[in-house]
């Protein structure tokens, strides 16, 4: 390789590597799919169990005790899954020989949690209304769009898996009855399929 | 040929500089010094160069009460970067033909 074709690559390393966070780890997607998919099976013998996941159910979701507890239950999942990403990508980072609270690195999370905040405190809203019918859209919706949003500030691939959300999330608008499979194939299913690409992709 | 080859940007840690405030608003001192890993004095010189040159421009202001500098880049800067890398893809043009 010329001197020249060495400086552009310089170039390209250096503009890449200031403007995208690239120690987002594939593994927490994993584990974070994980723990949704159990999450998922939990509330299905909560509110369903024994007929199928969806239409009829043994216990409505606005009852009281069932309500409480669904409610610990996702925000358990949600510290769970913020945990192991902040682990997990500081071992990447450190891995990579990077710090993780880098300019990008802040952009990145501002990206993707002004719209993860601004959904969840309008699901919060819709919850507290009454209309648990659009939750599991909604939050599929304002997820995928915050991953979409995000992507430019990450490794790119994470806008298919926020396509995957928003396609979901739209399916799950017109079909109501199907919020918890929506909810599980959403934060779960595809989750675990991503992260295993990106772990495989990036990672190894 | 067209293009200039721009003697500012002949060092590794400038041209890297540069890069980096091509595609960032703004990047402060402590963030160029890991990205780049360079000693406190080797980096200060080379920003302190490219000030001179008014390709950069500096900002101190505080986070808090640490003192934060930040840098960006002017607007005869980004011109005499495009510049150079013009310089440079036609250099590589030319060797190809």
């Amino acid at each position: 390789m010329g001197k020249a074709e060495q400086e552009l690559a310089e170039i390209k390393s250096m503009m890449e590597r200031s403007t995208r966070f690239l120690s987002l780890s594939g593994l927490a997607g994993v584990l974070a799919g994980i723990y949704a998919l159990i999450a998922a099976s939990v509330a299905y013998y909560w509110i369903y169990f024994p007929n199928p996941p969806y239409g009829f159910r043994t216990t409505f979701v606005d009852d009281a005790s069932v309500f409480t507890k669904l409610i610990a239950l996702a925000l358990a999942i949600l510290a769970l899954s913020l945990g192991s990403a902040y682990f997990l990508s500081h071992k990447k980072s450190q891995r990579l020989a990077t710090n993780l609270w880098t300019p990008a690195g802040r952009r990145f999370l501002q990206a993707l949690f002004i719209p993860v905040l601004i959904g969840g405190v309008f699901c919060l809203a819709l919850v507290l209304r009454g209309y648990l019918i659009v939750v599991a859209p909604a939050t599929l919706i304002f997820y995928g769009l915050a991953l979409v949003n995000a992507s430019q500030y990450t490794l790119s691939d994470i806008k298919y898996l926020g396509y995957g959300e928003l396609i979901l999330g739209l399916i799950s608008a017109f079909f109501p009855g199907y919020g918890l499979i929506t909810w599980a194939m959403g934060f779960g299913v595809l989750h675990v399929v991503y992260g295993s690409m990106m772990y495989y992709k990036y990672d190894r | 040929m067209k293009g200039n080859y721009d003697k500012a940007f002949e060092n590794v840690i400038r041209l890297r500089v540069m890069s980096i405030l091509m595609v960032n608003e703004q990047y402060d001192f402590n963030s160029f010094k890991e990205i780049l890993e360079v000693t406190d004095g080797n980096l200060a010189s080379h920003l302190r160069n490219l000030e001179n040159a008014e390709y950069i421009r500096v900002e101190k202001s505080f986070a808090g009460r640490k003192p934060l500098t930040n840098y960006s880049a002017t607007e005869s800067g980004k011109k005499a970067f495009q510049a150079h890398l013009t310089f440079l893809e036609n250099l590589i043009k030319e060797n190809k033909s």
